[in-house]
């Protein structure tokens, strides 16, 4: 067995070494609710840590690999949020089987939500740096703007649809308002499990850490750190920049449909799909590595915890949040920090145990 | 008659946009970050003026030098506390660290003045005047706004372009490795640059809230973000970019306010500004960057 693990590639094992840890994360969350033993915080939290881990990952795809700064990835999670909240509440009744019309709901969420990722994506990623930054923001701001502003009702004619208000729909008798501007969409079936959101993570991962280690990833990295070499050796820039916008996308559309089947309720307001939340899932990507899967997920896990288990401290919660934030940015540049970091990392010393030279001492000592 | 009124508040809101950019593109065009804590200093700015005015009754210039001063201290403070150490780090991690700051002035304006909104009492004492027999009514609030928009922006040209500090300034801008070698004080410069532009929104703190007198301690996130925009607007790092972006970004928002719909407004300014970027993807006046291979 030693042998045949020392043949597996570098990535190969940091890869194992996510899923491994995914699944420890996995097993001790459900030992943990079979026996009870989980407290009702925790137990409220799950579905939360899987919806904003999958959020992180996707993200980590446009920024890490990619290279690309993007402040509006709140908007695809609104767009699979309200496309599926109002497929579920639509087909409450025509679909009695909770699966299949959470799975249709999943595989719709995402499917817009990878169509406004093209939509958006062809104009924006010809620009660069903090001007593609800023459109995206802008995006994503209109997007939450415009979703508040929809009044959407269907009766025996069909559906109707109004940007003004809910009269100007003109309902039959029969009618009945599903998205309602300001006031959003409610009733939505509460589906979303840890079960189904850990399932869900794990396929992001498993998608994320297949496209960063393919011919396609390894394209769209070369784009990242030289886009002009990548381009004269014949990469098509806009089709890969493109493909892995759309997939990311496409799962943080499948991390709305999670973040709305938990709710029973659901609006959009600056807090869960505006610039705030784009941020907020931003900061997880920075903070966890930009580049790195896991970090990403650790970072989410963390840091969408941490403010919940400080709610003892009321007021002071957020501003403890904000100085760990800048205290973690700040000692993460620190040069002497970094070196005793790369002594200790678990990828250099898979590396130099590979290598066999001397750092590898030092690191086992 | 409505279109001059709406016109004249779309200046006046736009005038403090350009007041607030203005802090953003000078810092993006020297230290290369985007300082998303800059709308937070407004916010700071509005409620050192309503303490100083309204709780300790002092009168209103004293407030609004002291407004001045903090904001200045406190820019510097930022950003040798938080930036200085990120000099080499990449920018995403500095924009992080930006937006840390921000939260913090946040909560910590939410944890000393509470949750409440403060009804701000404006600065301005002037009487509105009233042309065409009434018909058009332009508050004092928005002469002042003008005024000192204008009288700001005047001096901070002559300051940046005529004297020895501020043509540092540009030089640290266009070649920070080439200014240190000329002998340019490049931290100093820095710092300076900080402390204007949280000066000027101090100002435009004093009059936003003066204009909007709620004041709570997310005033400054959304102007924050429209500055932000008008500087992208204008081509960011671009001093007269970042003036006239801001004053047609309130311009467009007040206009479409008044004709299209009041909820419509925010997205057809994010239209507005997509569709200059993709027209020119530098901003209006943003300086085209040749690429070298």
């Amino acid at each position: 067995m030693a042998e045949k693990a020392k043949k597996l590639k570098l990535s190969t094992k940091s890869n194992l070494i996510t899923y491994a840890m995914l699944l420890v994360f996995f097993i001790v969350m459900q030992t943990l609710i079979s026996t009870d033993s989980i407290s009702s915080l925790l137990n409220g939290l799950l579905v939360p840590i899987c919806t904003y881990s999958i959020l992180a990952v996707s993200l980590n795809l446009v920024v890490g690999i990619l290279g690309d700064l993007s402040l509006g990835h709140a908007g695809f999670m609104c767009v699979g949020a309200y496309a599926s909240a109002f497929f579920s509440v639509t087909f409450a009744d025509a679909i009695p089987q909770d699966w299949l019309r959470f799975l249709l709901a999943l595989l719709l969420g995402g499917i817009v939500a990878a169509f406004f990722g093209l939509i958006i994506g062809i104009p924006v990623l010809r620009l660069k740096g903090d001007y593609l930054a800023i459109v995206t923001l802008a995006f994503g701001e209109i997007i939450k703007n415009i979703v508040n502003l929809l009044y959407v009702g269907i009766d025996s004619k069909g559906l109707h649809v109004s940007l003004e208000s809910s009269q100007a729909l003109g309902l039959e008798a029969d009618g009945k308002m599903i998205i309602k501007g300001a006031l959003g969409i409610t009733g939505t079936p509460k589906d979303s499990t840890f079960l189904i959101g850990f399932i869900l993570l794990l396929i992001t991962v498993v998608v994320s850490l297949n496209l960063i280690n393919s011919r396609t990833g390894r394209a769209v990295m070369a784009i990242r750190d030289n886009r002009i070499a990548a381009e004269s050796i014949g990469i098509n820039v806009t089709k890969y920049k493109l493909i892995v916008f759309m997939i990311s996308a496409f799962f943080a559309g499948i991390a709305g449909v999670l973040y709305a089947h938990n709710l029973s309720s659901l609006t959009a307001t600056s807090k869960n799909f505006g610039y705030n939340m784009s941020i907020t899932i931003l900061v997880f990507v920075v903070l966890g590595g930009i580049g790195s899967t896991r970090g990403s997920i650790i970072a989410a896990v963390i840091l969408t915890a941490l403010p919940e288990y400080l709610r003892s401290l009321n007021d002071y919660r957020m501003l403890i949040y904000s100085i760990v934030l800048i205290l973690l940015m700040l000692a993460n540049n620190n040069e002497r920090l970094n070196v005793f970091k790369e002594k200790i990392s678990i990828t250099n010393f898979l590396r130099n145990r590979k290598k066999g030279n001397t750092l590898d001492k030092e690191a086992k000592s | 008659m409505d279109f001059l009124s709406y016109l004249v508040s779309g200046i006046s809101l736009g005038s403090i946009y350009a007041l607030i950019a203005l802090g953003y593109t000078m810092v993006y065009g020297i230290a290369k970050m985007l300082n998303f804590a800059h709308g937070d200093i407004i916010m700071v700015g509005g409620y050192v003026i309503f303490t100083m005015c309204t709780t300790w009754g002092l009168p209103t210039p004293a407030g609004i030098i002291g407004a001045i001063i903090i904001c200045t201290v406190l820019g510097v403070v930022i950003e040798r506390v938080a930036y200085k150490p990120l000099r080499k780090a990449t920018s995403l991690a500095v924009l992080i660290t930006a937006i840390g700051v921000s939260y913090f002035l946040q909560n910590a304006a939410l944890l000393i003045f509470g949750s409440g909104t403060k009804s701000f009492t404006s600065v301005v004492t002037i009487p509105a005047i009233h042309l065409f027999d009434g018909a058009l009514v332009i508050s004092g609030e928005t002469i002042v706004t003008i005024i000192v928009s204008v009288i700001i922006m005047i001096v901070l040209s002559l300051f940046i372009n005529k004297t020895k500090p501020g043509r540092a300034m540009l030089a640290v801008s266009e070649d920070r490795g080439a200014a240190q070698l000329m002998g340019v004080n490049v931290n100093g410069t820095i710092t300076l640059t900080f402390a204007i532009g949280s000066a000027l929104a101090a100002i435009a703190g004093a009059l936003l809230c003066s204009a909007y007198p709620a004041l709570s301690s997310t005033t400054g996130a959304m102007p924050g973000i429209k500055a932000f925009v008008a500087a992208v607007f204008g081509g960011i790092g671009s001093i007269p970019g970042a003036m006239i972006g801001g004053i047609l970004l309130g311009v467009i928002e007040n206009l479409s306010k008044g004709y299209i719909s009041t909820q419509l407004s925010d997205t057809i300014v994010f239209c507005v500004l997509i569709i200059v970027l993709l027209v020119k993807p530098t901003g209006l006046f943003g300086k085209k960057i040749d690429e070298k291979v």
